[in-house]
């Protein structure tokens, strides 16, 4: 565990120390399942966006993409009665080649990041509402989804299963990451896109396949948000939820300049805004204070980081100098 | 007397960056300072600047002493930089650029820009200094010469009396060089003091009235107008004789196989073509101006951009080069010019530096084995002697040199053929360049072609066998070993004739 995810822990564990006391039904099991059901659900995107921003890239179009794979799921589920399974592997692949196209619309045409995911955004959302006609979809009585129900919202041993895929994505892609030759290329790529070149590595290829598991990440997470909300209004549904993952993401030590990050710490920077959106439920702060709660902590957890950073580079540029002279 | 330093020390926790640092410059003259990398030139400079503040000593400025400067009283007493690294704004025109942080303005609340007394004020500094463009030119259009002009510019502008200039020629052409020097012999007449700090010992014997030598943060020598030399100049720096840089090979290099270029196009020069044949066991010279096509035929070599047309073989089989990738298949590396930029990952460690060329090697089932990595990293750590406490250091802590033999063992951990080496000791003190140059020669007794693209007219005698010249895209000739000199590469490099003229035709 880096320092970074260190300070991220412990400042979790003191403001939920601090909830607690105050209200000290936010321990109850009710509302931890309730968090861990949240957690879930924004991690697993979340993770995505990280993979994308060690690239040095952004992936604006997340929310987007879960407004059009979700009216495409419940349109072939509910509407046309296609066995889930299908539905859910038409929305995986939809997920993987929208991730594609914007991995190559970066690497191989050269457009920005930021540019071509903010036209994902606005694409993906206007054609969702064209989709359905403005109107909202629901899943209402349809058959034969109990399977996948319990699957994508049912909870085992009392944790809800969003909990637990979460905890799967996060071992996988975090072994991809950390451990896994991808992942290596991952961070030199982001960190020094030339220099991984003139190594010899397909530098487009491992960019694109950030965004392809940022897509294909996206479009798991669509089927669990369909199932915990039931229904998808293609213009509000998943609005905004890029954002939690862009912060989720840089709380947790993605650098937006590429080349460093920690899926643990994403993990953490998502169970953190959760706790914050909680704490504000809880201790009855008006709701409508939620976002700028959430924009006050980040903000103030960017200062902390920087003020660290700072003195700790400092003497530390110094010792390795130093360590270099005593080994000449 | 302008500046007079005297005593001036400067400690960090383990190291004495410098001791006892006493210096003086007069009116009207050039000091040079030298010495190698890590001897305190830079910490030096920066006292002057007033971004480093000395623990010791003391700055005396036209008479009067500071005990430490800020960096807005160093420009208020006069002292400008002309820096290694240009510092211009590409993205706007000449005249804001000299004029930044003190632009005419018309009056009134809103401040604005008065843009024809900037380039009314602009224009004759231009002339002074003899440049072909005028006030309104953007920076962007400009060459890496012309932008040193705009500074120089901006220190005239103000009124600076003490000129620093770092290392101002390591982008430049020959002839850019000369002119830069008649620009600095010309400000001297004017009564500027300037502070000529290069490796390039040439130009500090044509430029400089008096030199300094800094040596481990200390004062070693001083040399008055008569005494600058090479040998005297470099005795000082390293505190002995250097010993002639050439060593032969151990066995006459073969003539079959080896890395074979005909006529190749680059898109440099579409128009020209290139044949070269580079034997194995050799190491072969690339010369010639800046500019002459020299790195691209690298970067076709290696496919970064890969060639127009023509044949590339090694060891007598036909390569089709698209990218880094097949270059790295076929055994053909490059040690790139900007190691910093296109050699290195400076936020990773030495381990994962070597091991990123290779890494599949040291990977089971996709995941990277460390062990294995950090054991080729250790075993190219302590055969390349890379200074370093262990192969965990981020690479970006290194010395210049130790960086590029990060670079070097990237590829050595694996099997080179043909390895191209473009400017090998650019900001490498001369220590290490001795190292690097024996190793290119021990990788060329293994039978490896190497070819040495260098803009250092003393490695370039010194440590090829064979010397090829370039001029505006292709090659102008092969110099055979006895006829390598400084004058014949010249006359190549320019376009002319060689005065023995022999080897050319077998270039082709």
């Amino acid at each position: 565990m880096g320092r970074k995810e260190l300070g991220l822990a412990v400042l979790i564990v003191g403001i939920a120390a601090i909830t607690a006391g105050l209200n000290p039904q936010f321990l109850s099991t009710v509302n931890l399942m309730n968090m861990a059901n949240l957690i879930g659900l924004f991690g697993i995107f979340s993770i995505g966006q990280g993979l994308i921003i060690i690239t040095g890239g952004i992936d604006l179009s997340v929310g987007s993409i879960f407004a059009l794979l979700g009216v495409v799921f419940l349109d072939l589920t509910a509407n046309m009665g296609i066995a889930w399974p299908i539905a859910v592997l038409v929305v995986l692949a939809l997920g993987l080649l929208m991730g594609l196209v914007h991995g190559l619309l970066v690497t191989r045409l050269g457009l920005q990041p930021f540019v071509v995911t903010l036209c994902g955004l606005l694409i993906y959302r206007g054609a969702a509402r064209y989709y359905t006609g403005d109107s909202t979809i629901s899943l209402g009585y349809a058959e034969g989804l109990d399977a996948i129900t319990w699957l994508a919202a049912g909870r085992s041993f009392g944790v809800p299963h969003s909990f637990f895929a979460l905890i799967l994505v996060a071992i996988v892609v975090g072994v991809v990451l950390h451990r896994s030759v991808f992942g290596r290329y991952l961070f030199g790529v982001g960190r020094n896109e030339e220099a991984a070149r003139y190594s010899g590595i397909r530098t487009g290829a491992v960019v694109t396949g950030a965004y392809v598991l940022g897509g294909l990440l996206a479009a798991f997470s669509t089927i669990l948000l369909v199932f915990y909300t039931s229904s998808v209004s293609p213009s509000s549904f998943g609005n905004f939820y890029e954002l939690y993952a862009i912060a989720a993401a840089v709380l947790g030590g993605c650098s937006l300049r590429g080349g460093e990050g920690s899926v643990l710490g994403i993990v953490l920077g998502t169970v953190l805004l959760q706790v914050l959106q909680n704490l504000v439920n809880i201790l009855g702060i008006p709701s409508s204070l939620n976002f700028a709660v959430m924009g006050g902590v980040i903000l103030i957890g960017a200062l902390a980081d920087r003020q660290l950073a700072r003195r700790k580079t400092a003497p530390a540029r110094v010792a390795a100098k130093g360590a270099v002279a005593a080994a000449e | 007397m302008l500046l007079e330093l005297e005593g001036i020390g400067k400690s960090y926790p383990g190291i004495r960056a410098l001791d006892g640092v006493s210096l003086h410059l007069d009116a009207g003259e050039v000091l040079g300072l030298v010495g190698e990398n890590g001897a305190g030139k830079s910490t030096l400079m920066k006292v002057l600047g007033g971004v480093v503040q000395p623990d010791a000593g003391r700055i005396r400025l036209h008479g009067r002493d500071f005990p430490q400067l800020s960096v807005a009283e160093a420009g208020a007493q006069g002292i400008a930089f002309v820096h290694q690294e240009l510092s211009v704004f590409d993205n706007l025109d000449v005249a804001a650029n000299v004029l930044m942080g003190r632009e005419p303005v018309w009056g009134g609340p809103l401040q604005l820009v008065n843009r024809q007394a900037a380039r009314a004020a602009v224009a004759p500094l231009l002339a002074r200094l003899g440049a072909d463009f005028g006030p309104e030119a953007p920076v962007a259009t400009l060459s890496i010469a012309q932008r040193q002009m705009v500074e120089i510019a901006r220190a005239l502008s103000m009124r600076a009396r003490i000129i620093i200039f770092d290392e101002p020629t390591s982008s430049l052409t020959l002839s850019e060089t000369d002119r830069l020097l008649a620009t600095i012999a010309a400000l001297r007449e004017a009564g500027t003091g300037i502070i000529y700090i290069s490796h390039r010992l040439g130009e500090i014997t044509t430029c400089a009235d008096r030199v300094t030598c800094l040596r481990d943060g200390r004062v070693v020598g001083h040399l008055a107008r008569g005494e600058i030399n090479h040998a005297t100049m470099t005795r000082l720096m390293i505190g002995r004789d250097l010993k002639s840089l050439y060593t032969p090979p151990a066995a006459m290099p073969r003539e079959d196989g080896g890395l074979r270029i005909e006529g190749l196009v680059t898109e440099a020069f579409p128009d020209r073509s290139i044949d070269l044949a580079l034997r194995p066991g050799e190491i072969l010279g690339l010369a010639g101006l800046v500019g002459a096509g020299r790195t691209s035929l690298a970067r076709a070599l290696f496919g970064v951009e890969p060639a127009l047309a023509g044949r590339i073989s090694l060891g007598g089989q036909a390569l089709s080069i698209g990218s880094p990738r097949e270059a790295i298949a076929q055994g053909i590396y490059l040690v790139p010019e900007d190691r910093k930029r296109s050699g290195l990952v400076l936020d990773m460690s030495i381990a994962e530096n070597v091991s990123l060329p290779d890494l599949p090697d040291h990977a089971r089932a996709g995941l990277v084995q460390g062990g294995s990595e950090a054991r080729a990293a250790e075993a190219q750590r302590q055969s390349l002697r890379i200074r370093a406490p262990g192969v965990a250091v981020k690479a970006g802590t290194l010395s210049g040199g130790n960086q590029q033999k990060v670079v070097l063992g990237k590829w050595l951990a694996m099997r080179p053929r043909a390895l191209i080496f473009d400017e090998p000791t650019r900001g490498v003190d001369v220590g290490a360049k001795g190292e690097i140059y024996a190793l290119m020669r021990g990788l060329a007794d293994r039978g490896v072609a190497v070819l040495m693209i260098s803009s250092d007219m003393e490695e370039v005698i010194g440590v090829s066998d064979r010397v090829a010249v370039m001029h505006e895209g292709r090659i102008a000739g092969t110099l055979e070993r006895h006829e390598v000199n400084e004058p014949n590469i010249l006359r190549l490099a320019t376009g002319q004739r060689p005065e023995e003229h022999v080897a050319t035709a077998e270039a082709v």
